[in-house]
């Protein structure tokens, strides 16, 4: 009995473990495979492979669903937030990992309670009311700006904590100010951590579709998220030219995450197995 | 010295931005939540309790959005953190082509809700999705549902799909968590002749548990701001029975009903932040240490 066991359990968890893959990956050649078929074929959503590529389902989707646009538009807000938060976060955590008065580390706990905090969407309007930023692409930007800072703080002030500070010394000594000392000795040090929340901020924040559903209304300046929905709703019944869309909108962050794999998951496994 | 290298100066501007356009709503919107502010009028009055006593009574509907919510919450966390640790102890050793698994298990994080809310939009479609044919196509035609219409699965299917997507992630943190656990730990309790279970009752889940912690404080997080996945698949639908705050919140705002929807906002926010103050206590006084 032992002996059955000892040989079988290696199968049956390599089983499990390619199951498990398979039921995470179907869905998603589900839809690379029906954005290649026609109309009729997609019509069931199918594992089935299409008969003949139609690639052209890919520029009908670009130009009815104005792909284009969209695209540069989910360009600008992710870069534009991560970009954002990066620059502000690293210098806000920097000056609280550095300098641990009593205040500043009530403004860091103050910071990362956005963690847990959830946005007020309508009052949220009114803000954007005020400083003339409703349905305005800067309005977007710095919302997302906003929603990142929280965690972005967070794994960059853990990182900051195990820099040593000889180096900042040194600069002192050699006479850098407090500026030129964080651009060009402690932010360098930074690289592998920015790295990750740079790519954590772009993935959530390309991903991010409740913002420009409250307060994008004008469709020149939806992202791909948006446009996808909308797309969804109009050619419902075309599901190779939905399943084309989806692909458009998804590719930009499989492509990354292939990428930067390495960074990602240290970045979301971050401080959950120091203990 | 530290406050001329270090200057204040410098968190000034992620404390704005963070303050104006985080904070202060949340903050608006308790004072809000005493008012009848909507889109109808420009005036807007105070009304006292009114929204609040609408929401706890329990005559309308906001009392199912609340419950709806906790469900969802309660469940994810159940479900991801079973199942992510059941997978992680299974991929932890004796696995041939991790990293491709890994990859695998890992993707549907990524991939934005709104488009796995599309994609499982299709497969659950009750004539022509993917899960229903197949259920056919082995002859457990019985087993098919309208999985996102009937009034019994549609609450069911959405928790489903939010699982399939995040299960991934949880079981990355605590596969990670079981890595770091010494050997030497088992082999000692083998030698004492300790089974499975009891290796895994006093080995595993003692060291576990500061991952499991992280995983559950996410979840939980993750569960009582849940929009996209039921946006999506259901609209709230059929009728109210799948409506959590966020939509509900978001129905409130599109009709107009300002007052009411911050109102309900408000309620998720007092809940989240005392529920933040413990978490965030906890993830700070961590940082310190190390």
């Amino acid at each position: 009995m032992m002996g059955v066991n000892k040989a079988l359990l290696p199968a049956l968890r390599n089983a499990v473990a390619w199951i498990l893959s398979a039921v995470m990956f179907v869905p998603l050649l589900l839809v690379a495979v029906n954005s290649l078929k026609t109309k009729a074929e997609a019509n069931g959503m199918k594992l089935s492979l299409p008969k003949a590529f139609q690639w052209s389902n890919y520029s009908i989707v670009i130009e009815e669903g104005k792909l284009v646009r969209s695209f540069f538009n989910s360009l600008l807000y992710a870069c534009g937030a991560t970009v954002g938060s990066i620059l502000l976060a690293s210098l806000a955590a920097y000056v609280f990992s550095r300098h641990r008065t009593r205040f500043n580390k009530g403004m860091y706990f103050y910071l990362i309670m956005g963690i847990a905090m959830p946005t007020n969407f309508v009052t949220l309007m009114k803000v954007m009311q005020w400083t003339h930023l409703l349905n305005t692409q800067l309005g977007i930007i710095l919302i997302l700006t906003a929603s990142s800072i929280p965690f972005s703080v967070f794994l960059i002030h853990g990182f900051i904590g195990g820099v040593p500070r000889e180096l900042d010394e040194a600069g002192v000594v050699d006479g850098c100010s407090p500026i030129r000392l964080f651009l060009a000795v402690v932010m360098p040090l930074l690289k592998p951590v920015l790295v990750t929340v740079a790519i954590l901020n772009f993935m959530g924040t390309w991903s991010d579709f409740i913002h420009p559903l409250y307060f994008l209304n004008n469709s020149d300046k939806w992202p791909m998220t948006l446009a996808v929905y909308n797309f969804f709703g109009r050619f419902q019944v075309n599901w190779n030219l939905v399943s084309a869309d989806i692909v458009l909108t998804t590719l930009p962050v499989v492509v990354i995450y292939l990428l930067g794999q390495r960074f990602i998951i240290s970045g979301m496994t971050a401080g959950s197995v120091k203990g | 010295m530290n406050r001329a290298m270090y200057p204040f100066y410098f968190a000034i501007a992620a404390l704005i931005v963070y303050s104006v356009f985080f904070v202060m709503p949340g903050l608006m919107g308790i004072y809000y939540s005493f008012t009848d502010w909507n889109s109808y009028s420009n005036e807007v009055h105070y009304i006292g309790f009114d929204n609040l006593a609408k929401i706890f009574d329990g005559q309308a509907k906001y009392l199912g959005y609340i419950k709806n919510t906790l469900v969802f919450m309660v469940a994810t966390v159940v479900l991801k953190t079973v199942l992510g640790m059941l997978f992680a102890m299974m991929l932890n050793d004796g696995i041939r082509a991790k990293g491709l698994h890994r990859v695998m298990l890992f993707m549907p994080s990524i991939i934005p809700m709104l488009v796995v809310g599309l994609i499982f939009k299709s497969i659950l479609n009750p004539a022509t999705g993917l899960l229903n044919e197949s259920l056919r196509t082995v002859g457990l035609e019985f087993m098919t549902q309208k999985w996102l219409t009937d009034l019994n699965w549609a609450f069911k299917s959405i928790i489903a799909v939010d699982v399939w997507k995040g299960v991934g992630y949880i079981m990355i943190i605590l596969l990670a968590g079981l890595q770091s656990i010494d050997k030497t730990y088992y082999e000692a309790a083998s030698i004492d002749g300790a089974n499975f279970w009891q290796k895994l009752l006093h080995i595993t889940l003692p060291l576990i548990i500061p991952a499991l912690m992280v995983t559950t404080v996410l979840n939980l997080l993750h569960g009582l701001k849940v929009f996209e996945v039921v946006y999506v698949l259901t609209n709230g639908g059929p009728g109210y029975a799948t409506d959590v705050m966020y939509t509900a919140i978001f129905k409130e705002f599109s009709t107009g009903n300002y007052g009411m929807g911050t109102a309900l906002s408000s309620v998720l926010f007092i809940v989240m932040t005392v529920l933040g103050y413990f978490v965030v206590r906890l993830m700070s006084r961590e940082g310190n240490e190390s």
